[in-house]
């Protein structure tokens, strides 16, 4: 992972409000951000499902992938590639917790 | 030779002994058989001993044949008899009843009795072999109020053991003797990964432990098993499941040539040239099979020496093995390790694909974990002892093969010994139609169970149909919903990850999670521990998500019937918030569409109604005319009843939606014929109507029956919906269950009173009631996480009572 200085780092939220195999959204300039927590640990990616910008923070979440509650598209959290089909992929972020705060790279993707 | 006058006498009423019937029967229908069985009962199949176990069947469906079976094919059964002595060149059997039974050949099948060790204690009250389903009851009994048990013994079915005790919710700790489970099947890289998913399964597991003694308490119940080593671990429940030690005394008495098992010839001849002996009991070049598949190689050529017309000869048999544990994927098949060998595994995953070459580049075994698929292939190659060019893409094939690419002569039922050409030849040449058919006339299925998707897909194939594949709730680990219902009930979990650890339904795709979080809340009548991540956004947040990722809310206005103020009201918060739709629902509700998640909280507690349910599988509406109230034809009290019966089952969750009606005469105003569950008011009563739909397909319900009163049409309509909700696949609608049960089957459930089934019913369905969320939207003062409403850079709207949103905020001009 890169190093903190590089000044794309910015913290988010609270670490505690992304509960295990769900996720929530962030919008940092202007860009609409879903995190998620699996066992693996953390995932940011793009939050807008590239099908018909479906919520994607808040699909059911297993095996590290997530499904659009719209219409079923599914997505590996940890490379933004869709399974099972073509179509756009996720923008993948990094993101981290410290101190019981969320940090993601905003300049990562 | 053929049979002569006396015929044939087969001695053992264990697997092999019905093999040899069947074989026999098979070639020769009219040489007289008489089969002496040990035990009282018929032969049943053994390999299943530990679903007994585990309470997963009862000893009757274990039964190999039915009674009527020996009787039509005219086998004289002797049950509850041993042989005592035998005379082979007389042809002479003494039964320990002291009667003589003559024969012109006879087949020995007298297995094998329980390998138990000479240590100290063995005879301890409280130790147990795991052989018979006397065993089975035996440790059962024990496991009730035992608080540790110990299997000796790593092996298979010593692990199929452990998992039988865990069911009773006993501490199980396995003990084995060498450095790995299983070391005759697995090689130390598999071994190394079944170790953690049988602790999983909450089994401690001793390895490299020699069992000295079993130690007693005062009482004189085995109290501790004591190792070499001087530990102790602590047990009062013991099982010795440490191999088997064929029983060759008769045969050794008769003076056979008997090594550890009764020596037999490529033909299955022993010494004695009127004697076979097949199973357990039988070795050939020096090996005594223990496992089921080899017996049914060894019967047939057996049956050839005995009644047959062409040469056969049996040459050994490569061993198969498949552990019978939910949850735990394990096939294997001949040798473990050899010249050569592939792996493709996946530490992460728990999966583990081998495949092992002899120093000529021949198939010589096969070890799947984790993940078996293909494993028919796999067997098959390995059987048949194949040149494999290239291994890795031998395994990328097998994970494909899907059940049309298997050779015709390929082993789909391992415990039948049943090749897939023997179910295609039961549809094209038997005519056989089902799989039900195909089952009952291959026994294909019939054993472990383990092989029934693949025999349902070959009977789709041969039949040009679509597979009868029951219907999973989790598909990717192909687990039905009774498969996981009985688990639920058996380990009572409480919650879908609970499940998942169990038995790793819900682990890979997730589509199933919402399906679990009925389940395991049916099961446990709504004192589940419930899990957000598991239900669909729906279920988190109580309202439906619409394709702009906002939500509708649609306030539960029971029967329809609401009042002026109740209607100012909605239409305050509607302007208030600026709700971009107010839409009244075809079921006579008011739908509040476009509002944001973080309004959600507060636009229910400005509504101060409770939630109608129409996001959830739930039950929803209840749709009524005016019946008697102001109509001139109304019958029946349609607002009433309607009324009543939306009170007395709102809140609970079903498999699908359900939605009801109630209406007041035949004319149908509230279209109770299209309903799940509809009532119509007629001259004198009313009638309950079930299954009927009005969505993408019309279908009028059935009439389930005609009662006098509207408390009994309600009483009715409940025992019904409780009767759906527990016997419902997820998602399927009362249209598809009635269609699928029959109507025969909900009339029986829900109206025979003296089966007691309908009180039952409706008792679960008072206690689901009882513990039912009646308004999840009070979440909103309380809700299960502080984001529940919110994403991290927003908050939900706090909470403002009505008063003073309509006073507003100080200094506000509104």
């Amino acid at each position: 992972m890169s190093a903190l200085a590089d000044g794309t780092w910015v913290v988010v939220g609270r670490a505690v409000d992304v509960p295990l195999w769900e996720g929530r959204r962030v919008t940092v300039e202007g860009r609409r951000i879903a995190i998620f927590r699996t066992e693996d640990g953390l995932h940011a990616v793009s939050a807008d499902c590239p099908h018909a910008a479906g919520p994607l923070q808040d699909g059911l979440v297993a095996d590290g992938c997530v499904t659009c509650p719209l219409h079923g598209w599914r997505f590996d959290l940890r490379d933004g590639e869709r399974i099972g089909g073509d179509g756009e992929s996720l923008v993948v972020y990094e993101v981290l917790e410290r101190d019981g705060e969320l940090l993601l790279n905003v300049g990562s993707a | 030779m053929s049979g002569a006058a006396e015929g044939i006498l087969v001695v053992g009423g264990g697997i092999a002994g019905q093999a040899v019937c069947e074989e026999v029967r098979r070639r020769d229908a009219d040489v007289p058989l008489t089969l002496v069985c040990g035990e009282a009962v018929a032969p049943y199949d053994r390999v299943r001993l530990s679903h007994l176990l585990a309470g997963e069947a009862d000893a009757a469906e274990l039964a190999l044949r039915p009674d009527d079976w020996y009787a039509d094919r005219r086998v004289a059964l002797a049950l509850g008899r041993e042989v005592v002595g035998l005379d082979a060149d007389a042809g002479v059997a003494r039964l320990d009843d002291g009667r003589e039974l003559r024969f012109a050949q006879a087949a020995l099948c007298t297995g094998s009795d329980p390998l138990m060790p000479p240590l100290p204690g063995i005879d301890l009250p409280g130790v147990h072999a795991f052989r018979t389903p006397q065993d089975c009851a035996a440790i059962a009994a024990g496991a009730s109020n035992a608080r540790r048990a110990v299997v000796i013994g790593g092996g298979l079915l010593g692990l199929e053991a452990a998992y039988g005790l865990v069911q009773h919710g006993v501490h199980v700790t396995v003990v084995h003797l060498v450095d790995r489970l299983m070391e005759r099947q697995l090689d130390a890289a598999a071994a190394a990964l079944l170790l953690p998913a049988i602790e999983a399964l909450g089994v401690r597991v001793l390895l490299e432990r020699e069992t000295a003694e079993l130690r007693a308490e005062t009482d004189g119940r085995v109290s501790a098993v004591r190792f070499a080593d001087g530990s102790e671990q602590q047990a009062d429940l013991v099982v010795v499941s440490m191999g088997i030690r064929p029983r060759v005394e008769l045969a050794r008495a008769a003076g056979l040539e008997v090594a550890r098992g009764i020596v037999v010839d490529d033909l299955m001849r022993s010494s004695h040239a009127r004697v076979v002996a097949v199973g357990e009991c039988a070795e050939h070049r020096g090996v005594v099979h223990g496992i089921v598949a080899p017996i049914h190689e060894q019967a047939a050529v057996a049956a050839e020496a005995l009644v047959g017309t062409r040469e056969a000869a049996y040459t050994g048999s490569i061993p198969t093995a498949k552990l019978k544990v939910m949850g735990i994927d394990l096939v294997t098949a001949g040798a473990a390790e050899g010249a050569r060998a592939v792996v493709a595994a996946d530490e992460r995953a728990g999966t583990y694909r081998k495949v092992i070459l002899d120093g000529e580049g021949r198939a010589a075994g096969a070890i799947l974990l984790g993940d078996a698929r293909g494993h028919e292939l796999l067997i098959d190659v390995v059987k048949r002892g194949e040149s494999v060019e290239d291994p890795l893409a031998l395994l990328a094939e097998a994970s494909a093969a899907t059940a049309a690419d298997l050779p015709d002569a390929a082993q789909v039922c391992n415990c039948n010994g049943v090749c897939k050409g023997e179910i295609l030849d039961a549809v094209r040449l038997d005519g056989c139609a089902s799989a039900r058919e195909v089952m009952a006339r291959t026994r294909a299925g019939t054993g472990c169970g383990s092989c029934k998707p693949t025999v349902l897909d070959l009977v789709a194939l041969a039949t040009g149909s679509a597979s009868e594949e029951p219907a999973y709730l989790c598909p990717c680990r192909q687990q039905t919903r009774e498969q996981l219902a009985a688990l639920v009930r058996e380990r009572e979990l409480s919650s879908v990850s609970e499940l998942t650890a169990a038995c790793g339904a819900g682990r890979d795709c997730g589509a199933c999670k919402p399906g679990l979080a009925y389940l395991v809340s049916e099961v446990a009548a709504n004192r589940h521990r419930e899990e957000r991540h598991a239900r669909f956004i729906n279920d988190r947040v109580h309202a439906n998500i619409q394709n702009d990722g906002t939500f509708s809310v649609v306030p539960r206005i029971r029967g329809g019937v609401t009042t002026p103020q109740e209607l100012r009201r909605i239409a305050d918060v509607a302007e208030r918030h600026e709700v971009p739709m107010v839409k009244i629902t075809g079921g006579q509700r008011i739908d509040l569409l476009g509002i944001r998640k973080e309004a959600l909280p507060q636009v229910w507690e400005e509504l101060g109604m409770p939630s109608g349910h129409a996001y959830a599988k739930a039950v929803r509406t209840v749709k009524t005319c005016v019946g008697t109230d102001f109509c001139r034809f109304g019958l029946g009290d349609a607002i009433g009843v309607g009324v009543e019966l939306e009170r007395r089952m709102e809140g609970l969750y079903t498999p699908a939606k359900v939605k009801s009606a109630v209406t007041g005469c035949p004319r149908n105003c509230a279209e109770a014929y299209v309903k799940d569950i509809g009532l119509v008011a007629i001259e004198g009563g009313w009638e309950i109507y079930v299954g009927g739909a009005a969505g993408s397909r019309v279908r009028r319900g059935d009439l389930l029956t005609t009662v006098s009163t509207g408390e009994e049409a309600i009483e009715a309509a409940l025992t019904f919906l409780q009767l759906y909700r527990e016997q419902g696949e997820y998602l399927e609608r009362t249209y598809d269950y009635v269609e699928r049960v029959g109507m025969d089957h909900v009339r029986a459930a829900v109206l025979d009173e003296a089966s007691g089934e309908p009180v039952a019913l409706r008792e679960r369905f008072a206690i689901a009631k009882a513990a039912a969320d009646p308004d999840p939207w009070l979440e909103r003062r309380d809700p299960v996480h502080p984001k529940q409403f919110a994403e991290l850079d927003t908050d939900a709207q706090p909470l403002t009572p009505i008063d003073a949103v309509l006073a507003g905020p100080p200094g506000a001009a509104r």
